[in-house]
């Protein structure tokens, strides 16, 4: 074996943008996540906890240390080998859905099909199963901005897993929705754990959402001053 | 990324906001159509002074003889007689000169039955034709034997023969020229306008001798107005017109010191000056085109930057799940390019249909052709790349976790 799936040794990441002497976003953060784990990462704002899941999503780089994804180090990889591994390997769900407006909901769940160079017959019919899985069957066809926001981030969820992905980041996928939504999109993710063997990472800052993961990482200062199993008081 | 699913994302894109893509498309439009539009006219303005120079005949001088004076009254060129058919066959005898064709022109009224026309007359021998470039249509020349006898026949313009003769084939009609019967021999073939304008199918030619000694009695005998020598090559004009000069003050007999009895004009100069202007105002033309397909480019640039920026989160979005920087990159080159190259197609279509309607308004010759409109599309595909490339490289050059962030 290669390595764990997921291994960060001293990670560090300090924006540029900001004043000197400014705090890292993350500093010196040395973790491992392991195949079919479900991980939230908790924290209060300025954390770190988003910047932790834009380094390990690829869509941001650190400024220091060292991220091995299946043993192999990911600073040694190119713009379009990340690229590839965004469209392959992860799937994003996001606050805000980030689903695009003016294509239809299957057409999203199809686009990362599309990148990863899958004919339009099989997209399709691809798009339409997954959208079944999230239980959206009937609205493969609508504008996003027809569907309830519950609707709209169970179509992101379906995007996310277009392409078979081994690890799901959730960004607060529950951040825009009412409590019974919110149940149904974390059971959702519960049920992709379980049973598909996924393995989740979940940034949040609510607890009742934190309490559907296995494992819990809390942030603070951009460094983890908590891992351990999810409990009610660790959570708390 | 397959490329047809990049074409079509990219039209789907440009659907989705359909005002702005139609008023970019429109300065596309404009550009294309102004160039092919202008370089229609201007290629129609080309070819008409081509013809009007290429109709007067190919490598010619004219020499007309000198002027007279009457005391203290000097008249124009021509006047004098001072060149003579002797003169024209030394000239022909020249090495640098293919034929001269010595000419005594007048005025006169011609008749046929009930019609009647006033008309040009010209006194010409064989080489007229030939040297004019002006072949006989229908009938016969006039040939040596018509010069040796002062024959009386006749070759008319095609005016002349829609002026005299209704329907009836006038080869071989008898017509009166100043009262006097003539045969027709010929028609000449329809030359259209000189360029100056005139009508050069309005004139009826006649053996030289005929006009000489028959039809505008001659006080000097033998003499001709002007004449039209061809040189055997556009080269050797400039040297044909020394040798001419050289030869006529010889036979004429002038001093060292004195001023020519004659005038040698060369007619090719005319010629290139013509072509030249109208080289240039095509040339102004397609200038003023290619500036319209510019500035169309340029609203190109400046819609694709906007769009760039308004869809920066989408370009998060497309990178999160998987786009690479060339799948961007291709997705708004693509979208310049359609824009291009469906307003440069639309741009051909009116540009074509207004250089029409304008040549029928006008009554100008207009000329189209598929050099014109290839260039007039390559450059629109060319302006869309040129001007989609900053854009897209831009786009593409955003990195996720900002794109994403973008409100």
């Amino acid at each position: 074996m290669a390595g764990r799936f997921i291994e960060v040794e001293r990670l560090g990441k300090q924006y540029e943008s900001v004043a000197p002497g400014t705090p890292p976003a993350l500093d010196a953060v040395t973790l491992a996540i392991d195949q079919g784990e479900f991980v939230a990462v908790m924290g209060p704002s300025g954390s770190g906890k988003s910047t932790f899941m834009n380094v390990i999503g690829l869509l941001d780089a650190p400024t220091s240390g060292a991220y091995r994804l299946e043993g192999q180090d990911v600073a040694g990889l190119t713009t379009d080998q990340a690229a590839h591994v965004r469209n392959r390997v992860f799937g994003f769900v996001f606050q805000g859905f980030n689903l695009l407006k003016r294509i239809s909901a299957s057409e999203n769940v199809a686009l990362p099909m599309v990148y990863a160079g899958l004919g339009r017959g099989e997209r399709r019919r691809r798009a339409v199963a997954l959208l079944e899985q999230v239980g959206l069957a009937r609205y493969a066809d609508a504008q996003p901005n027809r569907l309830s926001g519950g609707q709209q981030q169970r179509v992101a969820i379906a995007r996310a897993l277009a392409n078979h992905p081994r690890l799901i980041l959730a960004d607060e996928p529950t951040g825009n929705l009412d409590t019974a939504t919110s149940e149904e999109i974390m059971g959702l993710l519960t049920v992709l754990n379980r049973e598909s063997g996924v393995t989740i990472l979940l940034v949040t800052h609510e607890h009742d959402i934190a309490q559907h993961a296995k494992r819990l990482i809390r942030f603070k200062d951009g460094h983890v001053v908590h891992d351990g199993p999810v409990t009610r008081e660790a959570a708390a | 990324m397959n490329l047809l699913a990049v074409v079509f994302e990219a039209w789907r894109s440009l659907g989705a906001n359909k005002l702005r893509t139609a008023l970019t498309m429109l300065g596309m439009i404009i550009g294309v159509a102004a160039v092919v539009l202008m370089l229609a006219v201007g290629t129609g303005a080309q070819n008409q002074v081509n013809r009007a120079v290429s109709s007067m005949g190919s490598n010619l001088l004219v020499i007309l003889s000198g002027s007279t004076s009457s005391g203290t009254l000097r008249f124009g060129s021509g006047n004098a007689p001072t060149l003579t058919t002797g003169d024209a066959e030394a000239i022909g005898r020249l090495a640098n000169v293919q034929a001269v064709a010595p000419t005594f022109p007048g005025g006169a009224q011609v008749a046929y039955g009930i019609n009647n026309w006033g008309t040009q007359v010209l006194g010409v021998t064989p080489e007229y034709t030939t040297v004019r470039d002006w072949p006989v249509e229908s009938g016969d020349a006039i040939s040596e034997t018509d010069i040796r006898s002062s024959t009386r026949v006749a070759l008319l313009g095609s005016t002349v023969v829609e002026k005299l003769f209704d329907t009836e084939d006038p080869v071989g009609k008898t017509i009166r020229i100043r009262g006097q019967p003539f045969q027709v021999l010929g028609v000449l073939k329809k030359k259209g306008q000189s360029l100056d304008g005139r009508d050069q199918d309005d004139s009826v030619l006649v053996p030289i001798t005929t006009a000489q000694s028959k039809l505008f009695g001659n006080r000097f005998p033998g003499t001709v107005r002007f004449m039209f020598v061809q040189a055997v090559s556009q080269e050797a004009t400039s040297a044909a017109e020394q040798d001419i000069t050289l030869l006529l003050r010889q036979r004429h007999r002038i001093q060292p010191d004195a001023e020519d009895d004659f005038t040698v004009r060369n007619l090719t100069q005319v010629a290139e000056a013509a072509s030249a202007t109208a080289r240039i105002l095509s040339l102004m033309l397609g200038a003023i085109g290619s500036i319209s397909l510019v500035v169309g480019g340029i609203g190109i640039m400046n819609i694709m930057l906007v769009s760039v920026t308004e869809r920066t989160r989408e370009i998060g979005i497309r990178m999160a799940i998987g786009a690479r920087q060339r799948d961007v990159l291709l997705q708004f080159l693509l979208e310049a390019l359609m824009i291009c190259i469906v307003g440069g197609l639309i741009g051909i279509a009116i540009g074509v249909g207004g250089a029409y309607a304008v040549g029928q308004a006008m009554k100008i010759e207009v000329a189209f052709s598929a050099y014109v409109m290839l260039v007039a599309f390559g450059v629109s595909a060319v302006t869309g790349i040129f001007f989609g490339f900053w854009p897209a490289r831009r786009a593409a050059a955003l990195r996720p976790v900002e794109a994403l962030r973008h409100e």
